[in-house]
């Protein structure tokens, strides 16, 4: 009976102990105990943190592109600057708590990456008005230069535009697709940015949309992603564009098994996928989350850091579409038209669409 | 044509459903419930994915099993040595399972949600069938996992019906006390029973890791644990249930994916429908299901 016990104390000391390791899964960083040592330390270097969307770092895609940027401004500002970053929980639930954490210990600048952001941020940006908020993809109401909340937006329909377009090009069939994360106003600019771009170069092109679900889990589906672009593979899609994060995995794995192509998004896709998926990448729609932290950490180094809003186009080389060394053949005979319709929509020539209503009257006006 | 791609992908969406499914009849009628399935899944797919990277498929589904195994190996000392209450034990098998695959794909991958891509088993196509025109989708280019699959169908039933296991398995989740006097041990064969549930549950979630997508995303089971338990207790504690039960939901999924979005039913109401689908069929075609007798009640000798 004895032995039995321990063997249960034993057990459940093991439990608690995966637990803690589990829920603390950062590196290395100190926390509360000398939490005034660090408060000290940091009078000489701006500390900033950063905290992640579902999928966290290593979702090849949207994720990455932040600590991407994070990274840069770490390695250019090694004396002046010091970073640290947090993953929510599989679910999400203590996004505002971490962004909490951090603020309590001393962070000067605070990234919430995603528009699931937009809530805790306003609120949490209000509780500590000294510290500085950055939010990737939300836009918060009524902020000035003066807030200590910037909002970093991005024209995600201008590079998708771009994208549609290069689907429609490399087409055969005359049918593409387009996978969707979550359901939201966010991603359908993607969608119709995608779609408005095809419509452009082929007024018949065919084009089938699906999303994967309407909860932040359908950012990590890519059991249900593969499935979805397998069915546009079937019914004779040949290009499919995804903005559906982790789940985008999927996605490229069908194009793979398909031998069709598949566009990536917000990274570039081709340098993360495996050697096998390659040749199956047309090309990615860059959106560069990392040019935009680099650039928000840059101007609190310089201090003259600035809250309200800024917007990432085509413009300011915010999104764009991916070339590299695996994709280059493939896209050199469209590179030319791309580019042009990349000076027109910078010019004001085409104004891309960014919801459906806007999409209607872009194709009125298109073409009648 | 469509209609096999419709099949096909029902087939695919229903395997690790009817994997995780099976290991809930063994653990079930053996009176043990596991609601830490759906975590015993979550580490299969996360070592699954970790054998496969450093030591190719074949030992990354072995690896998977056994990560599985060692998951239900705590609930079984939990619940069957310790008689901790089998739901408790099973919530924290879950939580357990999301921190530690967490904590190893930190330390092991410098990632915290996916793993590097990996390859699963090569596809097979099956002989004489693959040539007919209708049944190409089904047959051809398809994961050996799913043939196993079915395979373990009619094996597992005849392992619970017609082996001397299975009945020893059975009568100890039906009345573990004429059991222990007939001198079986109702111990073992309860810590068979949970150790079966945990190797089918890691097969499944591997075949999500390996088979499916290639790649180890966190979350990915999306729940799929707690459906399987659904479509045991829907199956009616059989393996051939299982079977159907688990193609339901296979189907409602993929054919959930081929609705498409017109102005009439809100987008919505077609994410709903493999939810609505198995509401319908559980209250409308379901008549009476009965579980083991003694299933959930943990055994202690002595006790009347």
């Amino acid at each position: 009976m004895n032995g039995r016990k321990i063997l249960a104390i034993a057990l459940v000391l093991v439990l608690v102990a995966a637990l803690l390791a589990g829920c603390s899964g950062n590196k290395g960083q100190q926390q509360g105990q000398n939490q005034q040592g660090q408060q000290q330390e940091s009078k000489e270097k701006l500390k900033i943190g950063l905290v992640f969307d579902v999928g966290g770092r290593g979702d090849l895609s949207f994720n990455d592109s932040a600590y991407a940027g994070l990274e840069r401004a770490a390695k250019e500002f090694a004396d002046k600057i010091e970073v640290d970053y947090r993953e929510p929980s599989a679910g999400g639930q203590d996004r505002e708590q971490l962004l909490r954490l951090l603020a309590e210990n001393g962070f000067d600048l605070i990234f919430g990456v995603g528009f699931l952001f937009t809530e805790h941020i306003q609120k949490v940006s209000q509780e500590f008005p000294d510290v500085k908020f950055a939010l990737i993809d939300g836009a918060i109401d009524g902020l000035d230069e003066n807030s200590n909340v910037a909002c970093l937006l991005f024209k995600e329909h201008e590079g998708s535009f771009l994208v549609g377009a290069a689907a429609a090009l490399k087409s055969k069939t005359g049918k593409i697709g387009f996978v969707g994360g979550m359901k939201s106003p966010l991603i359908e600019r993607f969608e119709v940015g995608y779609m408005a771009g095809a419509k452009y170069i082929n007024p018949n092109i065919e084009i089938y949309s699906d999303y994967i679900g309407t909860t932040g889990d359908a950012f990590k589906d890519p059991v249900k992603g593969k499935e979805l672009a397998l069915n546009q593979f079937k019914k004779g899609a040949d290009v499919v564009y995804h903005a559906s994060g982790a789940s985008g995995v999927g996605v490229i794995e069908a194009a793979a098994a398909e031998k069709k192509f598949a566009i990536g998004v917000d990274s570039d896709q081709s340098l993360s996928a495996s050697e096998a998926q390659r040749p199956y990448i047309l090309t990615s729609m860059l959106k560069r989350v990392d040019v935009a932290v680099y650039e928000t950490i840059k101007s609190l180094v310089e201090g003259n850091f600035k809250g309200g809003y800024k917007v990432f186009g085509l413009t300011e080389d915010g999104v764009g579409y991916a070339e590299n060394d695996y994709n280059k053949e493939l896209i050199a005979d469209i590179k030319p038209k791309l580019e042009e319709i990349k000076e027109k929509i910078i010019k004001g020539e085409i104004k891309v669409p960014v919801d459906k209503n806007e999409y209607n009257e872009f194709l009125k006006n298109n073409f009648k | 044509m469509l209609v096999g791609e419709l099949l096909a992908s029902s087939l695919r969406m229903a395997v690790p459903i009817l994997l995780t499914a099976l290991g809930a009849v063994f653990t079930e009628r053996s009176g043990v419930v596991n609601i830490g399935l759906e975590g015993m899944m979550i580490v299969g797919s996360f070592w699954g994915a970790l054998g496969a990277y450093y030591y190719g498929p074949y030992f990354g589904l072995i690896i998977a099993m056994a990560a599985g195994m060692f998951m239900a190996l705590i609930h079984a000392i939990n619940t069957v040595t310790f008689r901790v209450d089998q739901v408790v034990s099973g919530v924290a098998i879950n939580i357990l399972a999301y921190g530690s695959t967490r904590f190893l794909s930190l330390a092991i991958f410098n990632m915290a949600t996916t793993s590097p891509h990996v390859s699963g088993l090569p596809k097979i196509n099956i002989p004489v069938l693959s040539g007919i025109e209708p049944l190409k989708p089904l047959v051809n280019d398809i994961s050996p996992v799913i043939i196993l699959a079915l395979l373990l169908v009619p094996i597992s039933s005849f392992v619970i019906h017609r082996t001397v296991f299975g009945l020893r398995l059975r009568s100890v989740g039906e009345n573990p006390l004429a059991a222990d006097t007939l001198g079986i041990n109702v111990f073992k064969m309860k810590y068979a029973g949970v150790l079966l549930s945990g190797i089918f549950a890691g097969l499944s979630g591997a075949y999500l890791a390996l088979e499916h997508t290639g790649m180890y995303v966190e979350g990915m089971t999306q729940g799929q644990g707690f459906i399987a338990l659904a479509a045991m207790i829907f199956g009616n504690w059989e393996p051939k249930g299982a079977l159907w039960a688990s193609l339901l939901f296979g189907f409602s999924e993929a054919l959930s994916f081929r609705v498409v979005e017109g102005g009439v039913v809100p987008y919505q109401f077609i994410k709903m429908i493999p939810y609505v689908l198995t509401l319908l069929v559980l209250t409308g075609v379901v008549k009476k299901s009965t579980g083991p007798a003694a299933s959930g009640v943990p055994y202690e000798r002595g006790l009347k």
